[in-house]
């Protein structure tokens, strides 16, 4: 893929974000499904809006569109207000999750139908329309009808038609969700490539937590129309704010229990922790949990004896359900290590007990 | 059941399930076409009907100038009515499918009802508005646009038209209702994604993928009017006679069955290629 012709527009200031959403609400009859989200996205982002069905992330990708109207707040691109413009007027453009390419014309006149009724120079269309088509590798396919191409192809011709117009922001509707999974993540890996040579700023909608950590730089998460937590896949996945986004993003073991004295209590485990008093909850990866090694002892790690009730082999992994005895079960994800059983002295460090909100 | 017992059975099934329609369609279309189609060739001696085959039944509809400039006229009359329904139902069904909101339910069902009414009713109201001590011409002179009534309205190729534009456009708007009702909405919202105003998304996008329904459409209303003789007999008069209404008086009149005969195939071929050639243009502009 090659495409360094298809440029991003100067921004008058580095530093200012391209898109300001503010304290931006919508409501459908009686139903609040976005309730004052304000977020701002920087140029050349990849940013995810992640959420189960029903949150309200197709919802702010339509407001961005212009498809729909804010019930109060405001959206501003590059210094001016969006939510004002028709769809039309707003230099953003969409990949629609069912693709919406137009069954009566041919994959070339589906690509060049933004640069046309934008009255774009007639001796600039076929090219850009043939960069585009070569930048997602169908410009084999420019006299085919989208009835004739495959849903990965045609999710293809849906990107080409959308970047020829070299947009500010590109907007993506759960756009791989219709793919069988193969070709999903090979689309997700040439989407991640696409997006670094052309450095437009993505906007991507997706309910799929694998693929939000997989493409991008920072994910938003949505819990029913409002933002749990928006941080880069690494910090969210590593420091969940809620127990909501530990259990949505990864797996995790949450552990209630209570701080007395600077001492943590969670059932039968047990650790220091200098914070006030009150109850509290933790989130602790099964992978942050080890096998302990034999004999030494480290003052910032918690050891517990705990037996083997479950196992599941997961080719690179073990994933094993343990009783640390009192009915307290946790999952613990070890390298593939060979069947185990009964007891077995286990370690995390007090560290990777992340404190989380309920 | 063995596989053979099952074959004859599902011939035997299909055999049964089949069996009416086709009887239908030979008994009361196939047959009815043959008997026409052989009585065109036959003659009329001293008023009674003679199996004398021959040409002259379509010699004459070629040589008599009148046979030739009544199905212009009707043809003149179809096409107008035609337009005028596609002017009246299109704007109305595209209106209704995208831009009627919650009302839609209604607005369709206040479309139907005309529907119910008897066309006879209908051809009488216009009667009745048209003439000269109709409705219409009272309230021309009640505003003193004229002094006296104005007498071309009714009994005019005018009134045939007005009248069967009135009864055709709900069978022209339903066809093209149906096809906009299919455009799925997010190619509407691509369009306009992409920069193009309403104007542009509507002749870019809804009209092109509309078509089969506007030629279904238009192909109803110019077919319904081709054939009709009650619209021209009730408010057409002499200056508004149609092709249908000459094959009328020789069946029921003039007792000229062999000539009637012939015109009726002729009208047929006429339909038959019209429905050939929407057919084809229907199937260029479907995209499935």
């Amino acid at each position: 893929m090659s495409s360094a012709a298809i440029s991003q527009p100067a921004s008058v200031d580095a530093n200012a974000p391209l898109l300001e959403v503010r304290a931006v609400a919508k409501r459908f009859g009686s139903r609040d499904v976005l309730k004052n989200i304000s977020l701002n996205i920087a140029s050349g982002e990849f940013l995810t809006l992640l959420g189960e069905s029903g949150s309200g992330k197709t919802t702010l990708l339509r407001l961005i569109a212009g498809f729909e109207q804010p019930t109060s707040g405001e959206i501003w691109m590059s210094g001016e207000r969006l939510d004002m413009l028709p769809p039309h007027k707003r230099r953003v453009n969409t990949v629609f999750q069912n693709y919406a390419l137009f069954p009566h014309l041919n994959v070339r006149d589906n690509v060049a139908y933004g640069l046309r009724v934008q009255g774009a120079p007639k001796n600039e269309i076929p090219a850009r329309v043939d960069e585009a088509l070569n930048m997602v590798k169908m410009a084999g396919f420019a006299a085919a009808r989208p009835s004739r191409l495959s849903g990965g192809q045609q999710q293809r011709v849906a990107l080409a038609r959308a970047l020829v117009n070299r947009p500010q922001l590109l907007l993506l509707d759960e756009p791989l969700s219709a793919l069988d999974a193969n070709l999903r993540k090979q689309m997700q890996s040439e989407l991640k490539s696409l997006q670094r040579e052309i450095g437009i700023t993505f906007l991507f909608v997706t309910h799929d937590q694998e693929e939000a950590m997989a493409l991008s730089d920072r994910i938003a998460l949505l819990r029913d129309g409002a933002l749990e937590q928006v941080a880069s896949p690494r910090e969210i996945y590593a420091r969940p704010a809620t127990a909501y986004t530990a259990r949505f993003i990864g797996q995790t073991n949450l552990l209630p229990g209570e701080i007395r004295r600077s001492i943590a209590t969670c059932g039968v485990l047990r650790w220091p922790l200098d914070e006030p008093d009150g109850p509290v909850l933790f989130s602790l990866r099964p992978e942050m949990i080890r096998l302990s090694p034999d004999g030494k002892r480290q003052t910032n790690e918690v050891k517990f004896r705990a037996s083997v009730q479950q196992q599941v082999f997961a080719g690179a992994s073990e994933l094993l359900e343990v009783d640390c005895g009192a009915g307290q079960l946790l999952r613990v994800r070890l390298p593939a290590c060979g069947p185990l059983t009964g007891e077995h002295e286990f370690v995390f460090s007090i560290a990777d007990a992340i404190r989380v909100a309920n | 059941m063995s596989r053979t017992d099952l074959a004859m059975y599902s011939r035997a099934y299909k055999t049964i399930v089949s069996a009416p329609p086709i009887l239908w369609v030979a008994l009361f279309l196939l047959l009815p076409y043959a008997l026409m189609f052989v009585h065109s060739f036959w003659a009329v001696q001293d008023g009674a009907l003679v199996h004398h085959w021959n040409l002259d039944n379509y010699k004459k509809l070629f040589t008599n100038p009148l046979y030739a400039q009544v199905l212009f006229r009707t043809m003149r009359i179809a096409a107008s009515v035609t337009l005028c329904s596609l002017l009246l139902g299109y704007p109305l069904a595209y209106y209704l499918s995208f831009h009627s909101g919650p009302r839609k339910e209604l607005l369709y069902q206040l479309v139907i009802v005309p529907l119910w009414v008897s066309y006879l009713v209908r051809g009488y109201a216009w009667k009745t508005i048209l003439g000269s001590e109709g409705v219409l011409n009272g309230f021309l002179q009640y505003l003193h646009i004229t002094h006296e009534p104005v007498s071309f309205l009714l009994y005019s190729p005018f009134a045939v038209i007005l009248m069967l534009t009135h009864i055709y456009t709900p069978f022209v708007f339903l066809p093209i209702y149906a096809s906009l009702e299919h455009i799925p909405r997010p190619l509407v919202e691509a369009s306009q994604d992409l920069g193009a105003s309403p104007a542009s998304t509507f002749f870019r996008v809804i009209l092109p993928l509309s078509i089969p329904g506007l030629l279904a459409g238009a192909t109803f209303a110019f077919l319904l009017s081709l054939g009709d003789f009650l619209a021209p007999l009730l408010v057409g008069g002499s200056s508004g006679t149609m092709i249908a209404n000459i094959v009328q008086t020789l069946f029921g009149a003039v007792y000229d069955w062999p000539l009637g005969a012939a015109i009726s195939v002729g009208i047929l071929l006429i339909t038959i290629s019209l429905l050939f050639l929407t057919e084809r243009l229907e199937k260029r502009w479907s995209f499935k």
